[in-house]
């Protein structure tokens, strides 16, 4: 028996002009057990909001990340995904043991010291966006101009794309996380991508290169199909999420001048934002208890990142943005084995590009109120379509 | 104060090395290697923040060596 008649609320969602979670997760968070709520699609699934339910669904081994299992959520548009089971590699809707394997032979891709490895590349990639918006006159977007073509630029270089073939890349990327692509422009870009990973991984066996794919290549725990999989996840895994974070991150610093070059900033930019909230889909494979609320098996679940990361019970006056805290142990990445991959990269691009912008353009500011920006209210990432910006 | 880890289910997401560089590395399969075991205060603090953050809690803190 449940602990408690389940409620039922719409899907929350921002304020206009709000940077900080919807209100209604701070009512998720106090309530006994857990709540339910309809997807547009007409489903329903459980909200999980508080940080412990949030890391005990993320590590249950009873919860399943993958959306072949009947129950499982679907969130808003698709078109940027395609259908995993379509796609060998997608590693993010395996479980384990299926998942390690993936997972095992990614991380020396993705550890502290290979990552470090790429500083200067993107330090390059990051001065020559910041000159072309220079060269460009006094106003620029800095979501067009930095905070999509940075990420995209060194997903090129981790990957090993040549640069003659970078502007092919970066534009078939573009349709993918652009808000107003059609499902046909996205399915016509997905399929030119993976075209062109497969050619990429044939040069890349005659002619291996210091990228990952030669890497995956040579040591074999992968197959080249698999290959190619990984390496469209990790294009857009990690091409609009930080993308978002650059550009709210942006803002989050203009409007809070003061905490621009402050170590841990980037942990904190992370956390306040949790720009992927309700990435973290999952279902239930098995009736199981979590937060006092049984969950029965086929049951989706939803655990809000950004309402576990705006606990009280966790982080001190966890509404302020404060770059002085420890934030460490926040959810911005997940938790648990499918905690993101690239999370150290990502880091390392956000310190370069928050540290260059403010010090290459001092005077930058907004063009516009904080209201009127086009935020991506309904998107499955929170971020912005465009950022007006002069100095 | 001892540190535990436990290298099979560790994921490799780098985040004690981020933390506690003076007491974590990563080896080159990306799984946790220790560098001190036994700790003195500073390293206690920033080791039980590492504690809280690892994604798959292979971290832990013990009064002495334990197995």
């Amino acid at each position: 028996m449940p602990i408690n008649d389940p409620i039922s609320i719409q899907f929350p969602r921002r304020g206009r002009g709000q940077l900080s979670p919807p209100d209604e997760y701070a009512t998720l968070r106090e309530r006994p057990g857990l709540v339910r709520s309809a997807l547009p699609n007409g489903s329903t699934v459980w909200l999980v909001a508080r940080h412990e339910d949030v890391r005990t669904v993320l590590t249950d081994p009873r919860i399943s990340a993958s959306p072949l299992h009947p129950g499982f959520p679907t969130i808003g548009r698709n078109g940027t995904v395609p259908p995993p089971d379509q796609i060998p590699g997608w590693f993010v809707a395996y479980d384990p043991p299926e998942h390690t394997r993936f997972r095992k032979a990614l991380i020396p891709e993705f550890t502290v010291r290979r990552v470090a490895e790429l500083r200067p590349a993107i330090q390059r990639i990051v001065d020559s966006c910041i000159d072309a918006m220079l060269a460009g006159g006094t106003t620029a977007d800095l979501v067009s101009a930095y905070a999509l073509p940075v990420p995209s630029l060194v997903i090129c270089e981790l990957l090993g794309v040549p640069r003659s073939d970078r502007e092919l890349f970066e534009s078939r990327t573009r349709v993918l996380v652009t808000f107003t692509s059609s499902d046909d422009e996205r399915e016509a870009a997905t399929k030119d991508l993976l075209l062109y990973i497969a050619k990429l991984i044939a040069m890349k066996q005659r002619f291996p290169g210091r990228d990952l794919i030669s890497r995956l290549l040579k040591a074999g725990v992968l197959t080249p199909k698999e290959i190619s999989g990984v390496a469209l996840l990790l294009l857009i895994a990690g091409h609009e999420t930080t993308a978002n974070n650059i550009a709210l991150g942006a803002v989050m610093l203009l409007l809070n001048r003061q905490w621009i070059h402050t170590p841990g900033v980037v942990e904190e930019v992370l956390r306040y934002l949790s720009v992927a909230d309700r990435v973290a889909l999952r279902v239930a494979l098995e009736d199981v208890e979590i937060g006092g609320q049984l969950i029965r098996a086929g049951e989706g679940i939803v655990p809000l990142g950004a309402a576990a990361n705006h606990d009280e019970g966790t982080f001190d006056r966890a509404c302020e943005f404060d770059p002085s805290r420890s934030a460490r142990h926040h959810v911005a990445f997940g938790y648990g084995v499918h905690q993101c991959l690239g999370q150290n990269l990502v880091r390392i691009e956000m310190e370069t590009v928050f540290e260059c912008l403010f010090r290459r353009i001092p005077t930058l500011e907004l063009d516009t109120a904080v209201e009127d920006l086009p935020f991506k209210y309904d998107g499955v990432l929170f971020g912005l379509h465009a950022l007006p910006v002069r100095w | 104060m001892h540190v535990n880890v436990n290298a099979e289910s560790c994921i490799g997401a780098g985040q004690c090395v981020l933390i506690a560089p003076e007491v974590f590395d990563q080896s080159d399969d990306g799984t946790v290697v220790v560098l001190v075991e036994s700790l003195d205060d500073p390293a206690q603090a920033a080791v039980r923040e590492v504690v809280r953050a690892c994604p798959s809690r292979s971290i832990s803190l013990t009064e002495s060596r334990s197995g």
